[in-house]
């Protein structure tokens, strides 16, 4: 019994906790010996794990480019998060991964021009394609970016945003909030509106990820400005146990969200019972 | 062929299990069967199968994954796999023999699952050829011939013999290992209950169900179809159904506290269970209807579609005879069939 | 007895008294009948069943059911109409939304016992004279009806209806049950002998909670073996300790709520007798704090809900369970 089994996890090591948000927290994770625990792919999802506490899947939101560490953005909103969100800095917990499919970064994606269209929490999955985008900027087209949350406090990444993002030329930055707020004298307005005011060219390849609600009015949105359902891919979320496609908990159809997706292309999703 | 006669299956027995830990369907107090593991003088079950089904030696209720030590900010994870021991299970009916191919479609596919590989390397599978189905058997349905099973070695029995034949270098090993009690005899006898057994098998009252209206390209017209909501209205959503099917193959991974440590385990789950697919934010399956449709279009849709036409179903019967509603795939086919 | 039931069911809809009726749907088989809800008289005609096999209590699907709009036809035999009571006592069931007929009780057929006999390969069962005659795919088989009825018939408690609207046949008493001699057997043993007794059985559980979700004194919203933030959740049990916990544990949530249907033990597919830790409480609780039945009305206040000054003392109790 000396080969491994993907169930079997390893061990990581919080290096390093942001505060992002009010319930978002950023968690940077390395082996005990230093460096990345494995490698992945932009949209590539790992299982973390608080023995005891539980396991679930989280997006990788680091880039692959990083060659130190993981992030995972993570927010607090049930029992497994609550206790990562009490972590202290040199906490270990489990990982095991990476899982699932990625956005197709050296295929389909390569020399075109992106948008990328973030609601709150659903930036995590999408920043480690814009920091592979950044680090390998030769390889794409112009870049935009939508991004909007409840409020400022509510951007996810927003020092990187602002300090980092915006300074790249090649990017653009396009970031709303729900509802007027003091000190802001960004856009206000929801994210799918915002999206039809900026009326983007219809060459980009968009790539989306927030609230169901969200992707839904502004996949509406996309298709009225004239795009194309095979040109937006967007990644998605079910409970899942064992990341491998066998636990069962993530079927839809005959695909396993965990190592079919997450990420999939709206009209792949098209073929896909009504189930997420 | 090779055969023994009936009387002699004690000293068969007392062979097999010296040698490894032999398993075989026997009779509990209540009259249903289970497989036990082999003692003297335990007697080999008449009845057609065994209420649980055979799944469990291969993937059984309950399986320790790893275990932890928790220490400060410090954890240690123990791999605690072990390989298991040499084993034999005699009496596997060929519905059942089926359901192992359809598991390893879904275990030992890439990532291999070593906890599931390692009982199906260490098990030889003896099946043992039906005379007597039930009006509940329709494993027809899905190809399967109950008077030729599948497993490393099938077992016939004419009444006077027990007849032997290897399916493969684990049923040739075991074949060897029982030589010596084995004499060649021919096989007319047999021939003449096999004969029987088909005709009967013409008989069953599920003989002319077929999978012809089922696949992998039947999703939209199944999934929207307007017969589950009085499918699934009297459903339990208990997990009878799931629990006793040879081929309901999912899990959940849950931790335990030792009080020395933490005991990660995986347990069948059942897509019957209000629970199965809820997160945190929510739950994308709410109703029963929903939950109940997930465990038939898995069945009959969505495993033959990753599985080259293969049905998630052997036509067991066992979610038939113990439904507490009497709900079945039996009962759900025909109605999706009725246009 | 059937025909009566439907067309009196057709009569009903017709005029409007009620929307729908819950009742027995023939299946595949001469005994797999399944619990239906009726909408039509077409619905009736070619599926409606009422035999000796229709022993499903369909009483707990009107929680459901009677919170609907419309009224409800339910066909209720007299051990349902306990557990509609009690139902109706703990506000799960809304009444006034319900019209029951109360139809003749078993005892009713468990085609278990009559595989158990070996039996297989069944076409029909018919019961002539209280001899059933068995047609099989290897010929005719015969049997005593009185070895193939269901436990819960068996120790049956009462004929009498102790709720309906109307009645098809007659209203019979409450009986003199032996429901208790097997639970004063189990007391007799040594401590020793009942624990083994109650491994052997509850080592079968295969936890698919058959048991609880068909119980009709089981409708919690979220039970709490369900409920991640419990603490006691778990869809199997990781030792033998937690094997004997799930089911004594809901005994104890249903003590002096069950009205004894015998619906956990009929369903259980590993035919654990799951009614007789029910009945221990029953008998505990007739002799600790007078006879009660669940379920006999919608009024009175259970034994286990209020403190008289006749109660025995809790150290009484305590002692019970020293040897």
């Amino acid at each position: 019994m000396n080969s491994n089994d993907t169930l079997i996890p390893y061990v990581g090591v919080v290096t390093d906790i942001r505060i992002d948000t009010p319930d978002v927290k950023t968690f940077r994770v390395e082996a005990p010996e230093g460096g990345k625990v494995f490698e992945h792919m932009p949209g590539q999802c790992a299982m973390l794990s608080i023995p005891g506490v539980g396991e679930a899947m989280f997006s990788i939101t680091s880039s692959p480019t990083n060659k130190e560490f993981m992030e995972f953005s993570i927010k607090k909103c049930g029992c497994l998060t609550s206790w990562l969100h009490a972590m202290e800095v040199g906490q270990m917990i489990t990982i095991r991964g990476p899982y699932g499919n990625a956005f197709p970064v050296e295929t389909e994606l390569k020399g075109k021009d992106l948008l990328f269209i973030a609601g709150g929490i659903g930036l995590a999955p999408l920043r480690s394609v814009i920091n592979y985008v950044r680090d390998n900027r030769a390889n794409y087209g112009d870049v935009q970016i939508v991004y909007g949350s409840r409020s400022k406090d509510d951007l996810v990444d927003y020092k990187e945003i602002i300090d980092e993002w915006m300074n790249d030329s090649g990017i653009e930055v396009n970031l709303t909030i729900d509802n007027p707020q003091e000190g802001w004298d960004g856009h206000v307005g929801f994210v799918p509106n915002y999206v039809k005011e900026l009326d983007p060219s219809i060459n980009k390849t968009v790539l989306i990820c927030g609230p169901p609600i969200m992707i839904k009015f502004t996949l509406a949105g996309l298709k009225e400005l004239g795009f194309k359902e095979t040109q937006v891919y967007t990644t998605m979320e079910l409970r899942m146990k064992c990341g491998v496609g066998k636990c069962g908990r993530c079927n839809i159809g005959n695909k396993y969200v965990c190592k079919d997706g997450p990420v999939f292309r709206f009209d792949q999703l098209d073929e896909l019972p009504d189930e997420y | 062929m090779l055969r023994i006669s009936l009387d002699k299956i004690d000293s068969l027995f007392a062979a097999i299990s010296e040698k490894q830990a032999l398993y075989i369907p026997t009779d509990r107090a209540d009259g249903a069967a289970e497989y036990k593991r082999y003692e003297a003088g335990m007697k080999l079950s008449d009845k057609l199968n065994t209420v649980r089904s055979a799944k469990d030696f291969f993937f059984p209720q309950t399986e320790n994954l790893v275990e932890f030590k928790m220490e400060g900010k410090k954890i240690e994870v123990n791999d605690i796999r072990q390989e298991c021991e040499d084993f034999v299970i005699f009496g596997v009916r060929a519905c059942d023999a089926r359901s192992f191919t359809i598991l390893d479609k879904v275990y030992l596919v890439e990532p291999v699952d070593s906890f599931y590989k390692n009982r199906r390397d260490h098990g030889t599978v003896v099946t043992m050829a039906c005379t007597r189905p039930a009006e509940t058997c329709f494993c027809q349905t899905f190809g399967i011939d109950p008077t030729a099973p599948e497993g490393d070695c099938a077992v016939w029995s004419d009444g006077s013999y027990y007849y032997f034949k290897a399916n493969s270098d684990k049923g040739q090993a075991f074949v060897d290992s029982i030589a010596s009690l084995l004499e060649e005899g021919d096989t007319a006898e047999l021939d003449k209950t096999i004969a029987k057994t088909k005709e009967i098998m013409g008989r069953l009252p599920l003989s002319k169900l077929s999978t012809e209206n089922f696949g992998g390209d039947k999703l939209n017209e199944y999934f929207n179809s307007d017969k589950w909501g009085e499918l699934s209205e009297s459903c339990l959503g208990c997990g009878t159904c799931t629990f006793v099917c040879p081929t309901c193959q999912c899990y959940d991974i849950k931790d335990f506290n030792t009080g020395d440590g933490i005991k990660r385990f995986r347990c069948w789950d059942s897509c019957m269970y209000s629970d199965f697919t809820k997160m945190a934010h929510g739950n994308p399956r709410l109703t029963q209807l929903e939950r109940f449709r997930q465990r038939f279009m898995h069945k009959l849709v969505y495993f033959p579609a990753n599985n080259n036409g293969e049905f998630g179903c052997v036509g067991c019967g066992r979610c038939l005879s113990k439904c507490p509603i009497s709900m079945n795939i039996v009962k759900v086919m025909k109605a999706l069939e009725e246009k | 007895m059937q025909e009566a039931m439907i067309n009196r069911a057709k009569q009903l809809l017709a005029d409007g008294t009620v929307s729908r009726v819950i009742g027995w749907k023939r299946g595949e088989f001469a005994y797999d009948i399944t619990p239906a809800v009726f909408e039509s008289a077409e619905e009736l005609e070619s599926d409606f069943v009422f035999d000796d096999f229709t022993a499903a209590n369909v009483s707990k699907y009107l929680v459901k059911e009677s919170a609907k709009e419309g009224k409800v036809l339910v066909f209720l035999k007299p051990c349902d109409t306990y557990s509609l009571n009690q139902l109706t006592k703990e506000h799960r069931v809304n009444r006034d939304n319900v019209y029951v007929i109360g139809i003749p009780g078993g005892p009713k057929l468990d085609i278990e016992k009559i595989k158990a006999k070996g039996i297989t390969g069944i076409l029909s069962v018919k019961n002539e004279n209280y001899t059933l005659k068995i047609e099989t795919l290897y010929g005719e088989e015969t049997m005593p009806f009185s070895e193939a009825i269901l436990d819960k018939c068996a120790s049956c408690k009462s004929k009498k209806h102790v709720t309906y609207d109307e009645l098809i046949g007659e209203d019979g008493d409450i009986l003199e049950s032996n429901r208790f001699d097997m639970v004063e057997q189990l007391e007799n043993m040594t401590a020793e002998e009942r624990y083994n007794f109650w491994r052997e059985q509850l080592s079968k559980c295969i936890r698919c909670n058959a048991c609880r979700n068909v119980c009709p004194a089981c409708t919690c919203e979220k039970c709490v073996f369900d409920n991640p933030s419990s603490g006691v959740e778990n869809k199997a049990a990781s030792d033998s300790f937690e094997e004997n916990m799930f089911h004594i544990i809901r005994a104890f949530h249903v003590a002096g709520r069950c009205t004894d249907c015998g619906e956990c033990s009929r369903v259980c597919p590993q035919n654990i007798p799951l009614h007789l830790l029910n009945r221990k409480f029953i008998k505990d609780i007739n002799e600790l704090y007078g006879e009660y039945q669940a379920g006999e009305d919608t009024t009175s206040k259970a034994p286990l809900n209020r403190y008289t000054f006749y109660d025995c003392e809790a150290s009484i109790v305590h002692e019970r369970g020293v040897e």
